[in-house]
């Protein structure tokens, strides 16, 4: 292991609370994008009373939900009914700390301030870091069926069950989808995934692997819709089935940490699309110094993780949710199959030395 | 061996050890499957400790995303009593486990005992210990087919599984 200096430890620290406090604020004001993009698509306005352009909603809401009364349903077992939230949030952010924004570190000197600091553009540079955001990924169902049974009650207790085994199956998919990306990328390291997609073909298109796994891109991102139990694929949480699902005896601040790793997760999954099949944080024909660079890199990272996010609101209020066996039948008969052609295709064709 | 890596491998030693006390211990099933879980986040942690990057997140990935959570569902839905067994072992039964146990923990402190001061302990792993390279060469080199034998295994137990769960096929 490395040294630890005080120095290194202020640097870690300094990226941990930027980067974390980027996806909170996100997470925070996606709730205020779905609500007015919803509004939009709704030919209705959305919230616009709290501040301007409904801009202070999230506080609004926060606060509203820190004040709220917390009711814990009598014979719930109540260290699990307070470890599920957590254990359904702390994944969904965590795993953002192994996604690259930028394509190099940026030094503090190289801004004008007198202090020799590097700030990397992630948190944790780990060779197996796909990986890692795959298995914090599996570690978000546990909060699921945990907080299904922690409540003492049986409908709960179907919805979580019913929710972790759509997301179980799912991650199957999803699994399978990325490993054509690793395949061709030699690496599991998102920094070097990154890396691979830069310059451009034909001098117009940009060498992103969407152009050379078009399918892996659709099962990705049909994969990472089911698993963040987004409509279409979000039955357990409808209002006319099973009440609310595995959150139903939950208030106040333990509800908004569910829905706050609702959108955590969504934040991260659009950001592992973007990572692995839109070229990251890649701005191909654009060469400009450090760290000025490593700024608009920064930028067009977020402006397609946006595109992505929009995406997941668009897709909301377009398509009609799936009955639970249609869902099912999807995943384990339809994605899994897909996605296991699509590697044997990918797999022949990086073997002939097509790909 | 800085001092940090000292402080998170007792850390994750002590977590291991008391976690996998509180699996056999508990009364509810359900805390059980929940305690082995944290055990084998303990066991990532000393993995990563060794710079084995890849083993900690396929552990964490495999053994306690995928197979925990479906310990976890099976025990959900059998619902197990919490209340206790239903039969009570006898006097030699329990005299016959507690000799097994004294004589399996005999061994255990001879074995670690004799290690003491040995230089075994001290040599560091090679680089790109636990790394997907190096998994990777030695599951597709020498141990091929053990690795494609267990997954026919696998593809039996679940045949096995669909067969007796199903009434008509």
């Amino acid at each position: 292991m490395p040294g630890i200096s005080l120095q290194s430890t202020l640097e870690i620290l300094v990226r941990m609370i930027l980067i974390f406090s980027v996806v909170f604020t996100g997470v925070g004001y996606m709730t205020l994008v779905e609500r007015r993009v919803s509004g939009w698509m709704q030919d209705r306005i959305g919230p616009n009373r709290v501040g301007p352009l409904g801009l202070l909603q999230p506080l609004a809401d926060g606060i509203k939900h820190l004040m709220k009364e917390d009711v814990t349903p009598p014979g719930a077992y109540r260290p699990l009914f307070i470890l599920a939230p957590i254990l359904t949030l702390v994944p969904a952010v965590l795993s953002f700390a192994v996604i690259p924004l930028a394509g190099s570190a940026v030094n503090l000197r190289q801004f004008g301030l007198p202090w020799d600091w590097e700030i990397a553009p992630y948190i944790a540079d780990v060779s197996a870091g796909l990986l890692i955001l795959l298995g914090l990924a599996s570690l978000e169902v546990y909060g699921v069926v945990l907080a299904g049974w922690a409540s003492a009650n049986r409908y709960s207790m179907m919805g979580g069950l019913r929710s972790s085994a759509q997301m179980i199956s799912y991650e199957l998919a999803l699994g399978l989808a990325v490993l054509p990306v690793i395949l061709t990328s030699g690496s599991l390291r998102l920094q070097t995934i990154t890396h691979l997609q830069e310059g451009v073909w034909f001098g117009f298109l940009p060498r992103w692997n969407i152009f050379i796994h078009p399918f892996g891109f659709l099962l990705l991102l049909v994969a990472v819709f089911a698993e963040n139990k987004r409509l279409p694929f979000d039955l357990p949480e409808a209002e006319a089935e099973l009440v609310a699902g595995y959150h139903t005896e939950y208030s106040a601040m333990k509800f908004l940490m569910f829905y706050m790793a609702e959108y955590a997760a969504m934040i991260t999954n659009s950001a592992l699309l973007v990572t692995l099949f839109l070229g990251g944080w890649q701005v191909p024909g654009v060469h400009l110094p450090q760290p000025w660079m490593a700024l608009v890199q920064a930028g067009a990272f977020a402006l397609k993780t946006f595109f992505f996010l929009f995406l997941f609101v668009w897709v909301r209020w377009t398509v009609p949710r799936f009955r639970y066996d249609q869902l099912m039948d999807l995943g384990w008969k339809v994605l899994m199959e897909l996605a296991f052609a699509n590697l044997v295709l990918v797999a022949l064709l990086t073997a002939a030395g097509i790909l | 061996m800085g001092s940090l890596e000292q402080i998170l491998f007792l850390g994750a030693a002590a977590g291991a050890i008391v976690s996998g006390l509180m699996v056999i211990w508990h009364r509810s099933a359900v805390l059980s499957a929940l305690f082995l879980v944290a055990n084998l986040g303990c066991i990532a942690i000393l993995f990563l400790t060794l710079g084995g990057q890849f083993l900690a997140a396929v552990q964490v990935l495999v053994y306690a995303g995928a197979i925990m959570v479906l310990f976890l569902f099976v025990i959900m839905l059998l619902n197990p009593a919490a209340s206790g067994p239903r039969f009570r072992t006898g006097r030699a039964g329990t005299g016959l486990a507690f000799a097994l146990g004294v004589l399996f923990v005999g061994a255990l402190v001879r074995g670690v005992w004799g290690l003491r001061g040995s230089r075994e302990l001290l040599t560091p792993v090679h680089p790109g210990f636990g790394s997907a390279v190096s998994v990777g060469k030695v599951l597709f080199g020498p141990y091929l087919y053990p690795f494609e034998l267990t997954a026919l295994l696998l593809l039996v137990a679940m045949v096995g599984a669909v067969v007796l769960a199903k009434k008509d096929l």
